[in-house]
C-alpha cells in the first residue's frame, strides 16, 4: 500500500467512528455553540439590532490579544475574560454614542466594529513578530478552527452555552414581552433596563465562546441566519427558537466534520455555508411561506379561476340557447371569454377529469355536476351585481367586472347572507334570471 | 374632589429644551370616562407617557389613588398607540393577550388555569374569538387595536389609559370600543383616552382635559366643552406665549440665588 493521502470517504468514516475523544468533545461543543448562538441571535434579530452581534464579535479581538500579551497564556478562561471585557466595552461605547451623540446606531456599530478590530489586528501582527510561547494558532481566531480546540476550551464553551440556553428558557416570557412592546412592559413594572443588561451579557457571552470555533469575522452569521431561516417555518416564537437550535447544531456538526477532514480549512466559513444552504432551502421550500409552495398555490388558484370561468361561459351560452344540454365549439367559448386557446384546452382537460364537462366529438357541454356548479357561480355573480347596484349605488353597467372577481371567492354562506339582505331577488340588474332562488 | 383617582401636579416635560408640556396640573375623579383633546403637537401622548413614567419629566409628579405609580401598577393598564409596536413579531393573538397576565410574575412562572380563563374572557369581550390563533401581522388595524384592548382587559385594572384607540379602526371595532367603555364604566372603572376627533367628544366622554402645551381647561364635558375653550385650545391665538416659553427654556434662565 503506497502512502497515499486518505480519501475523503475514509476521513469521513474515521471521524464518525468517534474513537478520538477530542472529536467527541469538539462535536459536543459545536452542537452547544450552534444552538446557543442561534437562540440568542433570534432576540437580537427581533429587536432589530441584527448587526450588534457582528460588532461585539469584532470588538472581542483586542481583548483576546491583550489578555495574551498581559498574561502570556492560552488558558481558555483568561482568554474568555479578555474577550468578554473588550466586547462589553464595545457594547457600552456603542450605547453611549447612540444615546448621547447625534450618531445613529448603524454608524456607531460600524465605528466601534472597525476600530476595535483594527486594534486587535495590530496587536496580532505585533505578537506574531515577538518571541512568545504559545503564540502560534492565535490567528485562528479570525475564521475559527474547531480541529485546533482542546477539551479545556470546549469545557468553558459548554458551560457558557448551557448557561445561555437555561437563561433563555427561564426568561422567555419576559424577553418576548420586552421585545414585542417595550413601553407596555415598562408599564407592567418589568425592569426593562435590567433585562437589557442580561440580554447584552448573553449576547456577548455567546459571541465570545464562538470565536475559537467560528472566528471573529463570521460569528454574526451564526446568530442571524438560523432565525432568518426559521421564520419561514413558523410564526410561533417557541417553535422558531427550537428550529434555530436545530439549524445551529446541524451547522456546527457538519462544519466540524469538514474541518477534521480538511484541517487546513477554517471552520467558520463552512458553518456559514451550511447555514446559508439551510436558509436557501427554507426560502424555496418551506410550506406556506416558501417560494415554491407559494408559486404552486398561486398557480392552482389561477387554474381554478380559469376552470370556473369556462364552466360559467358554458352555462351562459346554454342559457342563451335556453338549452342546458346544448353542445358548443371551443371557438364559441372563446368569443364570450377572453382566454387563450391553450388555456382553454388545459381547462377542458381538468374539467373533464373532474366530471364537470364532457367532450362530444370536439364539442363540449356541462355535465349535470358542472351545470350545478355553473348555476351556483352565476347565482353568486348576479347576486353581487344586485348588491352593488341596489345597496352600493353603482351603475348597472359597471358591476360586471367586479362580479367576475367576486364570484370566485364567495362562499355559500356569504351567498346566503347576500340573498337574505337583498330579499331573495329572482332577477339581476340586467334582467337575467338568478338561479337557485328560494321563495 | 374627594380622593381623585389621578392627580398630576406641576408637570413639565421638555424635549431637547423645547417645552412640550408646561405647568400641567389636574385631578381626575373616579369612574369617569375622560378625553384628552387638543391640536397636533399639543403634548397629549406625551402627557400620558409622562404620567406613566415612560419618558423623563422635567418637574412634577403623578399620583394614582394617592400613591406613586410604582406602588399602584397592578391597578393601571396602558394601551399604547398602534404605530409604536412591531406588528411583524412572531406571536399569535392569544399569546399577545396573555402578556397582560405576565407583568408581575416571577422568572419561571407559567400561566395558571385562572390566567387562561381571564385571557379567554378578554378575547371574547372584544369579539376576537375567531382569531385566537392568527399571527398579529395578519390582522386588520381595527383587530390589532382590539388585541391591545383585550391585553389591557386581561390585567383587570381599575384605570385604563389609552392612546388614540380610535385611529384607523373600522366601524365594527369602533362600536366594540364604545361598548367596552360602557361596560367598564358600569363597573366603576376610570378610562382616560387621548382622542383626536372633536365630533365624537360629547358622545364618548363625560370629563375632558383640553390641552395645548398648557392645560386650557378641565372638568365635566358639559361645562368645559365650550366654543370659548375650543377657541383657546385650537385657535392658535397664543402663538406668542409658545414662542416666549420656548425662548425662556432655550436660554435656560434661572434666578440668581
Amino acid at each position: 500500500m503506497s502512502s497515499l493521502d486518505p480519501t475523503l470517504s475514509e476521513l469521513f468514516l474515521a471521524f464518525w467512528r468517534l474513537d478520538n475523544p477530542n472529536v467527541v468533545w469538539v462535536l459536543l461543543g459545536s452542537v452547544l455553540l450552534g444552538a446557543s448562538a442561534s437562540v440568542i441571535g433570534s432576540f437580537t434579530f427581533l429587536r432589530r439590532r441584527a448587526l450588534m452581534g457582528d460588532a461585539l464579535a469584532h470588538a472581542a479581538l483586542p481583548g483576546v490579544m491583550s489578555a495574551f500579551l498581559l498574561f502570556q497564556t492560552r488558558d481558555p478562561f483568561v482568554m474568555l475574560l479578555g474577550a468578554v471585557t473588550s466586547s462589553f466595552l464595545g457594547y457600552y461605547l456603542i450605547e453611549y454614542l447612540t444615546q448621547h451623540t447625534k450618531i445613529r446606531q448603524d454608524s456607531a456599530l460600524a465605528i466601534v466594529l472597525s476600530f476595535f478590530f483594527a486594534l486587535g489586528i495590530f496587536q496580532l501582527s505585533l505578537i506574531q513578530q515577538m518571541e512568545i510561547e504559545g503564540k502560534s494558532g492565535l490567528d485562528k481566531i479570525l475564521f475559527g478552527q474547531s480541529a485546533a480546540m482542546m477539551p479545556e476550551d470546549i469545557q468553558v464553551l459548554a458551560i457558557s452555552a448551557v448557561f445561555i440556553l437555561v437563561l433563555v428558557y427561564l426568561s422567555f416570557y419576559k424577553f418576548r414581552l420586552i421585545t414585542l412592546d417595550r413601553q407596555y412592559a415598562q408599564t407592567l413594572g418589568v425592569n426593562v433596563k435590567a433585562y437589557d443588561l442580561v440580554l447584552a451579557l448573553a449576547i456577548v457571552l455567546s459571541v465570545v465562546i464562538g470565536l475559537q470555533m467560528v472566528g471573529v469575522v463570521l460569528m454574526a452569521a451564526v446568530l442571524l441566519i438560523p432565525v432568518s431561516a426559521a421564520r419561514y417555518w413558523s410564526h410561533d416564537l417557541r417553535k422558531i427558537l427550537f428550529l434555530c437550535a436545530i439549524f445551529g447544531a446541524l451547522a456546527g456538526i457538519l462544519s466540524t466534520n469538514i474541518s477534521y477532514m480538511a484541517p487546513k480549512m477554517p471552520t467558520g466559513p463552512w458553518m456559514v455555508t451550511v447555514l446559508a444552504g439551510i436558509f436557501l432551502v427554507s426560502l424555496v421550500f418551506a410550506p406556506a411561506r416558501g417560494l415554491l409552495p407559494r408559486y404552486l398555490m398561486h398557480r392552482a388558484q389561477a387554474q381554478r379561476v380559469n376552470d370556473e370561468n369556462v364552466i360559467r361561459s358554458l352555462y351562459v351560452l346554454g342559457e342563451r340557447k335556453n338549452d342546458p344540454k346544448a353542445l358548443f365549439e371551443p371557438s364559441s367559448i372563446l368569443t364570450v371569454r377572453n382566454m387563450s386557446k391553450e388555456a382553454l384546452f388545459k381547462s377542458f382537460k381538468r374539467l373533464i377529469k373532474a366530471n364537470d364537462v364532457e367532450n362530444r366529438g370536439g364539442t363540449y357541454r356541462l355535465t349535470p355536476n358542472g351545470y350545478e356548479k355553473g348555476a351556483k357561480l352565476t347565482r353568486h355573480h348576479r347576486l353581487w351585481e344586485m348588491y352593488l347596484t341596489e345597496k352600493v349605488n353603482i351603475a348597472p353597467d359597471h358591476v360586471h367586472r367586479d362580479a367576475e372577481k367576486v364570484e370566485h371567492i364567495m362562499t355559500d354562506e356569504m351567498g346566503e347572507r347576500l340573498a337574505e339582505e337583498l330579499g331573495n331577488p329572482l332577477t339581476d340588474p340586467h334582467g337575467k334570471n338568478i338561479p337557485g332562488g328560494q321563495h | 374632589m374627594h380622593s381623585p383617582v389621578i392627580e398630576v401636579h406641576d408637570l413639565n416635560i421638555h424635549y431637547h429644551s423645547k417645552p412640550v408640556l408646561v405647568d400641567v396640573d389636574f385631578q381626575i375623579p373616579e369612574g369617569k370616562t375622560v378625553g384628552i383633546i387638543g391640536p397636533n403637537g399639543a403634548g397629549k401622548s406625551t402627557l400620558m407617557k409622562g404620567m406613566l413614567d415612560l419618558i423623563p419629566t422635567t418637574t412634577g409628579y403623578t399620583q394614582f389613588f394617592g400613591d406613586t405609580l410604582a406602588k399602584k401598577r397592578q391597578a393601571i393598564a396602558y394601551v399604547p398607540q398602534r404605530g409604536e409596536v412591531d406588528w411583524d413579531f412572531p406571536i399569535n393573538v392569544y399569546d399577545a393577550v396573555m402578556m397582560g397576565r405576565f407583568g408581575h410574575l416571577p422568572l419561571f412562572k407559567r400561566p395558571t388555569s385562572e390566567d387562561h380563563a381571564i385571557v379567554q374572557k378578554a378575547i371574547k369581550q372584544v369579539n376576537l374569538e375567531k382569531f385566537v390563533d392568527r399571527q398579529i401581522s395578519q390582522l386588520s388595524g381595527g383587530q390589532q387595536q382590539r388585541v391591545f384592548l383585550a391585553r389591557a382587559l386581561a390585567q383587570q385594572a381599575s384605570v385604563y389609559l389609552m392612546d388614540e384607540p380610535f385611529v384607523g379602526v373600522d366601524v365594527a371595532t369602533e362600536k366594540a370600543i364604545i361598548e367596552l367603555f360602557k361596560e367598564l364604566k358600569a363597573q366603576g372603572k376610570t378610562i382616560i383616552v387621548v382622542h383626536h376627533d372633536l365630533n365624537t367628544v360629547s358622545d364618548y366622554f363625560d370629563w375632558l382635559l383640553m390641552l395645548n402645551v398648557r392645560l386650557v381647561a378641565e372638568g365635566p364635558t358639559e361645562s368645559v366643552f365650550t366654543r370659548d375653550n375650543l377657541q383657546k385650545t385650537y385657535g392658535g391665538r397664543l402663538a406668542l406665549l409658545t414662542e416666549v416659553t420656548e425662548k425662556v427654556s432655550r436660554a435656560n434662565i434661572e434666578e440668581d440665588e
